[in-house]
């Protein structure tokens, strides 16, 4: 499928992600995603050209509901386990202005 | 006497007036005081609101109100399902402290028939593993043999029942989470059908793949808790309409044998690598004791199941990556203390947050749904899938069940498969597939190894046919003793 993976592959997928990942974590994951991915390659031997992709094996398809104002949670329970709260809101760092970000 | 009952005997004299509910809970906290030390099943017990529960079902039944199907009956329930009465941890420092601001529909329908809430039990974090030993939180350990693992990942709620900590429980399977436990630890496990049973609440791990299913010590009990949770839930898109599969009663006819029963039995079964000589004769004899009853034993072929392996831990890992794509340290969860900026939050929350079995699939998922990758790995994953559930609709124009064992060897020592993550994987050879073609399957005990460990008979059937597989499990429990057998551990503890 494809050649070896690189740890720069591993670091970008590591940013995709968000996930800050440690030197010693590359290396590791890099080593242990190549072993799972020459396991994943057996999959190459199977032609699949004329098979439809399987994205779940339910009989539905759409699933509709009437369009009617329902309870929902209080603001206070959405909040309740947010890590900083400001009043109504989430709080998190500055994201405009910021030259750096 | 109580810790020789099933869930269903314990309701029926609880009815009665013969046993108080208060009497049965209260016996379960001492046990679970007495083992839980060393089996460390539960992440939590909820004694207070148990014990409340437990009386308040007494009182009713004094007044000769109508109760529920599982009556003051003491049950344990994965600490997956969002509960507001505890944190649910998904046994990760991420959601530690998370309180969920609602219960997960099964949970509903527990505390709806009047079951007896005792505990949150352990897990692999996020449902990840198959050894128990991805939690964060602790470490479970298996009550035949502590030096082992209870399996994974639903470890805490096979564990809780093997130990009599409780009288049933519920557990959660995305490639063999209930079954492969049960197997481990000795007692019946089932996965139903995809969308039989509500996932309402249940936090998202592999969305195509993950269902709710009990763990129980008789098939008796395994068909009351389907009957239970089994259901339509509005709340779950993906929760099939009554409409379409009406939810069978699965006691109803439980005691009947299925008419010509025909059992498929796929060369591929014996054709896997690291098949333990226990385990296979343990099947083999169990294939007999079905002849002896009998049933029809059938030659079928899978010839894609030796993919599923691979194709599972793209699909699963991708929709992993998806999913958990929701803990950003912003909404709940564990946020970083000193973020450099707010990518940071983001960054080094799930960093700190997240166990490294939990990254690595983040990694693997990610990288299978990455630009140049997508239709190499996940789609290829897709039509593989589509493949082997093919296979599985054809042997069950021809069958009415596949049987084969639940896992390749009894269960592994603590720490043996954790410094190599494919190996761990490979644990889940004959659970996976089930999962990806949505078929329910079930886990029932059939002997033991050398070394005294529990083997797993696993019986798959098709789509929404639940009461009939627990039939047939049925059919082999009558012949057989093993499910009447405990561990040692057990009655050395007293």
């Amino acid at each position: 499928m494809s050649a070896k993976l690189t740890e720069d592959q591993v670091r970008h997928v590591a940013r995709l992600a968000r996930l800050n990942c440690t030197d010693e974590e590359i290396a590791l994951f890099t080593s242990q995603l190549r072993a799972i991915l020459d396991y994943v390659a057996q999959l190459e031997e199977l032609d699949t050209t004329d098979v439809e992709p399987l994205a779940h094996c339910l009989p539905v398809h759409n699933v509709f509901r009437a369009d009617e104002v329902r309870e929902s949670l209080s603001n206070d329970q959405a909040l309740a386990n947010a890590p900083q709260r400001d009043g109504e809101y989430f709080a998190v760092p500055k994201v405009l202005g910021d030259t750096s970000a | 006497m109580l810790e020789e009952l099933s869930a269903r005997q314990l309701r029926d004299k609880i009815v009665r007036g013969e046993v108080k509910s208060l009497e049965a809970t209260e016996s379960v906290f001492e046990r679970i005081e007495q083992r839980d030390p060393v089996v460390g099943a539960y992440i939590c017990i909820c004694k207070d609101e148990a014990l409340d529960k437990a009386a308040a079902v007494d009182r009713r039944i004094a007044a000769g109100e109508q109760v529920g199907a599982l009556a003051g009956v003491p049950i344990a329930i994965k600490d997956n399902f969002c509960t507001t009465f505890r944190e649910t941890t998904c046994a990760s420092k991420i959601l530690e402290n998370f309180k969920a601001p609602y219960n997960a529909g099964v949970v509903e329908r527990l505390e709806a028939a009047d079951a007896v809430i005792v505990g949150k039990c352990n897990m692999d974090e996020f449902a990840m593993g198959s050894s128990c030993e991805n939690s964060a939180l602790k470490q479970t350990v298996n009550p035949w043999d502590t030096s082992r693992v209870p399996g994974g990942s639903s470890g805490g709620s096979a564990a809780a029942v093997a130990a009599r900590m409780c009288y049933a429980s519920l557990g959660s399977d995305t490639g063999g989470s209930i079954r492969l436990p049960a197997c481990f630890c000795g007692v019946v496990g089932m996965k139903p059908t995809y969308g039989r049973v509500s996932r309402y609440g249940l936090v998202a791990y592999g969305s195509s793949l993950d269902q709710i299913g009990p763990f129980a010590t008789t098939i008796e009990d395994a068909a009351l808790l389907m009957n239970v949770i089994a259901g339509h839930d509005p709340r779950d898109s993906t929760s099939v309409s009554e409409d379409l599969a009406p939810v069978a009663d699965c006691l109803a006819d439980l005691e009947k044998p299925v008419e010509g029963l025909k059992i498929g039995v796929a060369r591929e079964f014996f054709d896997v690598e690291g098949l333990h000589r226990d385990v296979e004769q343990a099947i083999r004899a169990a294939l007999k004791v079905y002849e002896g009853q009998g049933a029809t034993l059938v030659d079928v072929s899978l010839p894609h199941m030796k993919y599923a392996i691979a194709a599972y831990y793209l699909i699963a890992t991708a929709e992993a990556s998806s999913n958990l794509a929701r803990y950003d340290g912003v909404h709940y969860g564990h946020r970083t203390a000193n973020p450099k900026d707010y990518i940071d939050v983001y960054n080094a929350s799930r960093a700190e947050g997240f166990g490294p079995e939990v990254k690595r699939r983040i990694m693997l998922g990610t990288y299978a749904l990455s630009a140049g990758y997508y239709d190499a790995y996940y789609l290829k994953a897709l039509k593989v899938r589509n493949l082997i559930r093919q296979d599985f609709i054809k042997a069950f124009e021809q069958v009415d069940c596949l049987i084969c064992p639940t896992s390749p060897e009894p269960a592994f020592r603590i720490g043996a498969k954790m410094d190599d993550p494919l190996t761990m994987y490979l644990s889940d050879i004959y659970t996976i597939a089930c999962n990806l073609a949505g078929i329910p399957g079930l886990s029932i005990p059939c002997g033991f190894s050398s070394d005294e460990l529990p083997v797993g008979l696993q019986i798959l059937s098709g789509t929404f046919t639940e009461a009939k597989l627990l039939r047939i499990a049925r059919i082999f429990e009558k012949e057989t003793n093993y499910h009447n057998q405990k561990p040692k551990f057990i009655e050395t503890k007293g």
